[in-house]
């Protein structure tokens, strides 16, 4: 008996009776575009739009009709969650694409090399803002990784469950969200009242900078130290290793890697701020090797300015700014790219 | 009794001593902790003490060397800051939901995480580049789209007006604001999806549902105060953004909702950004006050979101 039931379910399975075949959806998806197509015109955007309304609609009415209004609001959703993913590659294709295409026109030596200093129209580079960027961020950095390492030793090891750890817990997560141009603002003010109204230097710029790098490290360092097994710790103490040097010998070496990596990714995430350094770095069309003293040019602050102070002809100063674009682009992907091949690589094992 | 007597005398059982490095090292890292705290006040100090001459000043006086009377002066780029963040998150908002589930809950696992980190790389871009590309590339682009709107859904209030010829409107805007937003929120929601009780999940499939019913009947409820915190800290993001909109919006100091026009609410982030540079004298001090509005503002959005996760800790079950 069974096994005729059993033969006769190959030809048509219960279990999927009712239910649209496989293919259906990719053969929606082809009649989808050729609507897209007929009815979009050429227009990349229209088509695309077309179609992809085409298809949800179209496969919706068709699995409500063959397979049921539950089984019809499933499909429907899972079109809409690849629908938005897709959609939120597009930004991103977008952006790299133009900035790679406007870019490469000037990457070449004279932008690495030259500065903007009595250059008109063609020519010159970003030598100067790119010697800006770099010591304003190697101050900021200088500033914040102490500051930010002792306050997370403290809320992974010290604070505990005390007020005053539950406190700056609280007030660090508070200062990610400080907007960066108000840490300019905060940098500049600071400056005008250490050394008088209008003093617009590299120091200041680092300053805003730390104030929006610091709660990066402190998150990231803290969640990393969290992780470091409690046995390694029982067992430096068991061995009589006072509580300092077992944080410096065997919990720190533990959670290196994902320091650095920590590190290197809150880089990332300053490097690229234009606001703060506008208003606490200021402009300048030349090398400035001095962070005390004058202002200084940076990378995100002189793709700004090529772009919204273009001499004439404007072109050439247009190129200049994609070309600092993508040099920036490359800058942060490749902090981002070895943050991340540091962390997965040397990841401490965590307990359990 | 006798048992403390033994403490005292027995030498190896008295508590060790203290030792100096020790005290060193623990005060050393108290102290940055407190150094957090003091920063923070800093920038409320500071910030106050430049801006009070913008507040304490007499109308009359900032008509003359600043911009006009403060709050008549702050209002429009206060409400323009507000406006363009709320029209990024009605954007953001339900594309970051669908992302974050697709990473947690569609896609294929071996996928996931790439899939993730590729998310991720568009907070990676610096803001000013999507300054540029806003201006020269989406805004072009987006013209049609505000002619077609204006044409055909003009009778409606928000798309009302004459539509702008250059496309740099707070609609352009909010798109460009939408994609930078979309970062934060979709790896926000998407750690909270991941965090949904296993077992609740495999219950409401073993009842029959699909996967959709699966995910409303057990993912959004157990992350619902995760995704409220993860817009909040969205639109936080989204009240800051200075130089994406200082280089897309041609903005101007009016209040009014409709989109398309050419006369837009500008945001007090982006007209700091703007007249900073060139300020002098009080205009600086007037500045710097409509930055404390902002920070204001922002902190308030904060204080919130995450007051909002510290009760979803104490109540969840997966901690």
């Amino acid at each position: 008996m069974s096994v005729t039931t059993n033969s006769s379910s190959k030809a048509l399975n219960p279990l999927k009776a009712g239910q649209l075949p496989r293919w259906a959806p990719w053969a929606g998806l082809g009649l989808a575009l050729i609507v897209g197509l007929v009815f979009g015109g050429m227009k990349v955007a229209a088509s695309t739009l077309i179609a992809a309304a085409v298809f949800v609609v179209g496969m919706h009415v068709l699995s409500l009709y063959v397979e049921g209004r539950r089984r019809a609001n499933d499909r429907l959703a899972q079109h809409i969650v690849y629908g938005m993913f897709m959609l939120a590659l597009v930004p991103l294709v977008w952006v790299s694409w133009i900035a790679v295409k406007n870019g490469l026109a000037r990457l070449d030596a004279p932008f690495f090399t030259y500065s903007m200093r009595n250059i008109v129209g063609e020519g010159g580079g970003a030598a100067h803002a790119i010697y800006g960027t770099l010591y304003v961020t190697g101050i900021a950095t200088a500033i914040s990784v102490p500051i930010g390492l002792l306050t997370a030793i403290y809320l992974a090891e010290y604070g505990g469950n005390s007020k005053l750890a539950k406190g700056i817990t609280f007030f660090v997560d508070v200062m990610t969200g400080i907007p960066s141009i108000v840490a300019g603002l905060f940098a500049y003010a600071l400056m005008a009242l250490l050394f008088g109204p209008g003093t617009v230097n590299g120091i200041g710029g680092a300053i805003a900078l730390s104030v929006l790098m610091i709660p990066v490290v402190v998150r990231s360092v803290e969640e990393l130290l969290r992780i470091v097994p409690n046995e390694l710790r029982e067992a430096a103490y068991a061995l009589g290793v006072p509580k300092w040097k077992t944080i410096l010998s065997i919990v720190i070496p533990t959670a290196i890697s994902g320091i650095v990596s920590g590190v290197i990714l809150a880089i990332a995430r300053v490097i690229g701020e234009t606001a703060p350094l506008m208003v606490a770095a200021g402009f300048t069309q030349s090398l400035n090797n001095n962070p005390t003293q004058g202002q200084m040019m940076t990378l995100p602050v002189f793709v700004y300015d090529s772009y919204a102070h273009p001499g004439i002809p404007r072109q050439p100063y247009w190129d200049r700014a994609w070309a600092g674009a993508l040099t920036l682009i490359l800058i942060v992907m490749l902090l981002n790219l070895i943050g991340r091949v540091i962390a997965a690589r040397f990841a401490p094992k965590a307990g359990r | 009794m006798s048992s403390s007597t033994i403490a005292q005398t027995d030498s190896s059982l008295r508590p060790a001593k203290r030792r100096i490095g020790d005290t060193v090292f623990g005060g050393l890292s108290t102290l940055s902790g407190v150094s957090i705290l003091v920063i923070l006040a800093a920038v409320a100090i500071f910030l106050l003490a430049q801006a009070l001459p913008a507040l304490t000043t007499a109308p009359d006086v900032l008509a003359e060397q600043g911009y006009g009377e403060f709050w008549g002066w702050v209002l429009p780029f206060a409400f323009g800051t507000v406006w363009a963040a709320f029209l990024a998150l009605l954007i953001a908002v339900p594309v970051s939901i669908g992302i974050a589930l697709f990473i947690s809950h569609y896609a294929p696992r071996r996928l996931a995480q790439s899939l993730g980190y590729l998310i991720d790389l568009l907070a990676a871009v610096p803001s000013v580049v999507y300054g540029l590309w806003g201006i020269f590339q989406l805004a072009p682009a987006l013209q049609p789209a505000h002619l077609w709107l204006s044409k055909y859904l003009g009778w409606f209030p928000l798309f009302s007006g004459n539509p702008s010829g250059t496309g740099r409107t707070i609609f352009t805007t909010a798109f460009v604001l939408a994609v930078m937003i979309l970062p934060i929120i979709t790896s926000l929601c998407r750690e909270v999806f991941l965090q949904t009780p296993r077992l609740h999940e495999e219950a409401a499939l073993a009842l029959g549902s699909t996967r959709w019913e699966m995910i409303r009947m057990a993912v959004f409820p157990f992350a619902r105060a995760g995704i409220v915190s993860a817009i909040m800290l969205g639109l936080g993001r989204a009240l800051g953004e200075t130089m994406a909109v200082a280089m897309v919006l041609s903005g101007a100091g009016v209040i009014h909702f409709k989109v398309l026009t050419q006369q837009n609410p500008n945001s007090i982030a982006a007209n700091i950004a703007l007249n900073f540079p060139e300020a002098f004298g009080l205009r600086v001090n007037q500045l710097i006050a409509s930055g404390l509005v902002l920070f204001i503002i922002t902190l308030a959005v904060n204080i919130l979101a995450r007051w909002i996760v510290s009760r979803r800790a104490q109540y969840s079950g997966a901690n």
